[in-house]
């Protein structure tokens, strides 16, 4: 596919990518999936979103190629690729900050390589396509294990890692009651993860009620529709005793819902780096002393945050783009013991060539879409 | 005077479940408890094997001059090669990068550019056999065949405030350069049609 402006995309043919570094590999696109976030770009939100790039950040694929110094990887390989484009040996990858790798964004220093992700990621082509150039074969690429699931493995490159990830940045402790501002994707895997290091009570907060009856199926969680109360942080002290949550997550980020002001400055006019709705109720239905963790994706534009609140209150504010590849191998174990099931949030399977319908789905939430799922023509 | 629903006291709330109801409800409940067993605790872990067999790595060949942030000391080792910045709003990303990313005149200028550029494509297109078409890149006829109504109508949804302007930003531009040139063509059509009054007038007044 490739994008074509706002609302836009289209699929057209390409070149197949080449090797343009010794470490590259050339992977063959067997499953992809469109993440929240690609609707960021679909809304011409993202800078430096260039027309004719191809997007995708969340696939997995067979190896048709690899260059003259992967070690690690041959053609024919089956392999799911983490959605951050990292070095492995820089300053902050040596710490396991493979989101924050300095040798692969030119465009960029406060973000890394992403795949399919505007050039402020790096100018990548992205996994929504039967091909993609695969950057350090030997760091980011792991082979699917053949028990895996292919629907899991996809959903491992992006959405389960940031959703764990989430939780992980709450430091959360026994008996937490945590909050979740979104039931998309990240969210449902955010709650899930909240139960596994110990919450008490998990808390998920949507406006669209198919996602909320996920969340209250999937997630075990207690759930709150916004748009049918008059103020959804009033609410929520009154749920925690007037103190606030312990934990709050955003896994809304840029085009959070329920302040029509907030929503149109940014995400239709563009004069906001994200609508920062969600993050404004996180810090004010947290309680002092406590953790707001982001991991909704917003963009490097300012964004009205009520920061006073947050510094009044004491809050630890914990955020990034997640390090895929360290939250793997627990991850497998979770998923191996049936912990989690990742393809049970998986609503649609949309054909490549059908992508451009797969995308206003996904954006205008139609047909109850969670998570929609792209398959190549020759996959 | 109204009840106090629950009284600003030290402990902490009572939980509506106890530990072993969780665990029995919750498959998995605690199995992260020990923050030793999360991934990502600490934040910062050296020393964890990651593939990379080198201290730097080679550098890709820059096969243009490769726009990059001026906070890098140098081009870094490995970018994209996706669409190279061209025309206008090449010339206007090329620009943007002077600034550094903490300018936000970096950032406005490159969606600035993103607005310049999706319009250039979109003339250009015209001029190939296969132009835009806003029906089918816009997948609006979802709209149809995945419950368009009756996703959004009976639903307590927040979103629907909004969803009027998006025909607007995607059909827009579209109506107002057709109508551009629909008044551009009426006048130039008038212009050619009428007789030159005024010159007729003067050749008249010197008679």
């Amino acid at each position: 596919m490739v994008y074509r402006g706002p609302y836009k995309v289209r699929v057209e043919e390409k070149d197949i990518p080449k090797i343009e570094h010794p470490n590259d590999a050339i992977v063959r696109v067997t499953r992809a999936a469109i993440c929240g976030s690609d609707l960021h770009l679909y809304h011409g939100m993202m800078p430096d979103t260039r027309v004719g790039m191809t997007f995708g950040h969340e696939f997995i694929g067979v190896v048709h190629e690899v260059g003259s110094s992967v070690q690690n990887l041959a053609a024919g390989d089956r392999v799911m690729v983490p959605f951050n484009i990292y070095c492995g040996s820089c300053y902050f990858c040596a710490r396991g900050l493979y989101s924050n790798c300095h040798n692969v964004n030119p465009n960029a220093t406060a973000v890394g390589g992403i795949y399919g992700y505007s050039h402020t990621c790096g100018g990548y082509d992205g996994g929504q396509s039967e091909f993609v150039r695969v950057p350090f074969a030997d760091v980011g690429p792991g082979k699917i294990p053949d028990w895996m699931d292919e629907e899991d493995a996809v959903l491992l490159t992006d959405a389960l890692p940031t959703g764990y990830f989430g939780a992980q940045l709450g430091d959360i402790v026994e008996g937490d009651t945590v909050v979740v501002f979104g039931a998309g994707p990240v969210g449902l895997f955010a709650a899930k993860s909240a139960w596994l290091m110990g919450a008490g009570r998990v808390i998920v907060i949507d406006h669209l009620e198919y996602r909320l009856e996920k969340a209250r199926g999937f997630a075990h969680a207690e759930t709150y529709n916004f748009a049918e109360y008059d103020d959804i942080v009033v609410h929520l002290k009154k749920e925690t005793d007037y103190l606030g949550a312990d934990v709050v997550i955003d896994a809304v980020g840029a085009e959070a819902d329920g302040n029509f002001l907030q929503h149109v400055t940014s995400s239709k006019l563009k004069l906001q780096g994200g609508s920062p709705i969600a993050l404004n109720w996180a810090i004010d239905s947290v309680r002092k002393g406590g953790t707001v963790s982001v991991v909704g994706a917003y963009g490097p534009i300012f964004s009205a945050v009520k920061f006073g609140d947050a510094m009044n209150k004491g809050l630890t504010l914990r955020m990034n783009q997640c390090p895929v590849k360290r939250q793997w191998p627990r991850l497998f174990e979770h998923i191996r013991n049936g912990y989690l099931k990742p393809s049970d949030i998986v609503t649609h399977r949309i054909p490549l060539e059908h992508i451009a319908e797969g995308y206003h789905i996904f954006s205008a939430k139609l047909d109850n879409c969670i998570k929609p799922l792209v398959v190549p023509t020759a996959a | 005077m109204a009840q106090i629903p629950a009284a600003y006291i030290a402990d902490k709330p009572v939980l509506k479940e106890s530990v072993e109801e969780l665990r029995a409800r919750i498959p998995g409940w605690g199995a992260d408890l020990d923050p030793a067993d999360r991934p990502s605790y600490p934040r910062e872990q050296p020393g964890i094997e990651t593939g990379a067999h080198w201290d730097f790595p080679e550098r890709q060949p820059e096969k243009w001059p490769r726009e990059r942030s001026v906070e890098h000391a140098f081009l870094p080792p490995v970018f994209g090669t996706s669409t190279p910045p061209k025309g206008v709003s090449g010339a206007i990303r090329k620009y943007a990068y002077k600034y550094s990313e903490g300018r936000a005149a970096h950032w406005l200028l490159l969606v600035a550019a993103d607005r310049v550029d999706a319009t250039e494509h979109h003339v250009k297109s015209l001029a190939t056999l296969r132009p835009d078409n806003p029906v089918t890149e816009t997948g609006v006829l979802s709209e149809f065949r995945r419950g368009g109504l009756s996703s959004r109508f009976g639903q307590k949804r927040a979103d629907t405030n909004h969803q009027w302007i998006d025909p607007i930003i995607v059909a827009g531009p579209w109506v107002l350069a057709a109508v551009g040139l629909a008044a551009a063509y009426k006048s130039l059509r008038t212009e050619r049609t009428e007789p030159d009054t005024r010159s007729a007038t003067q050749t008249e007044s010197r008679l």
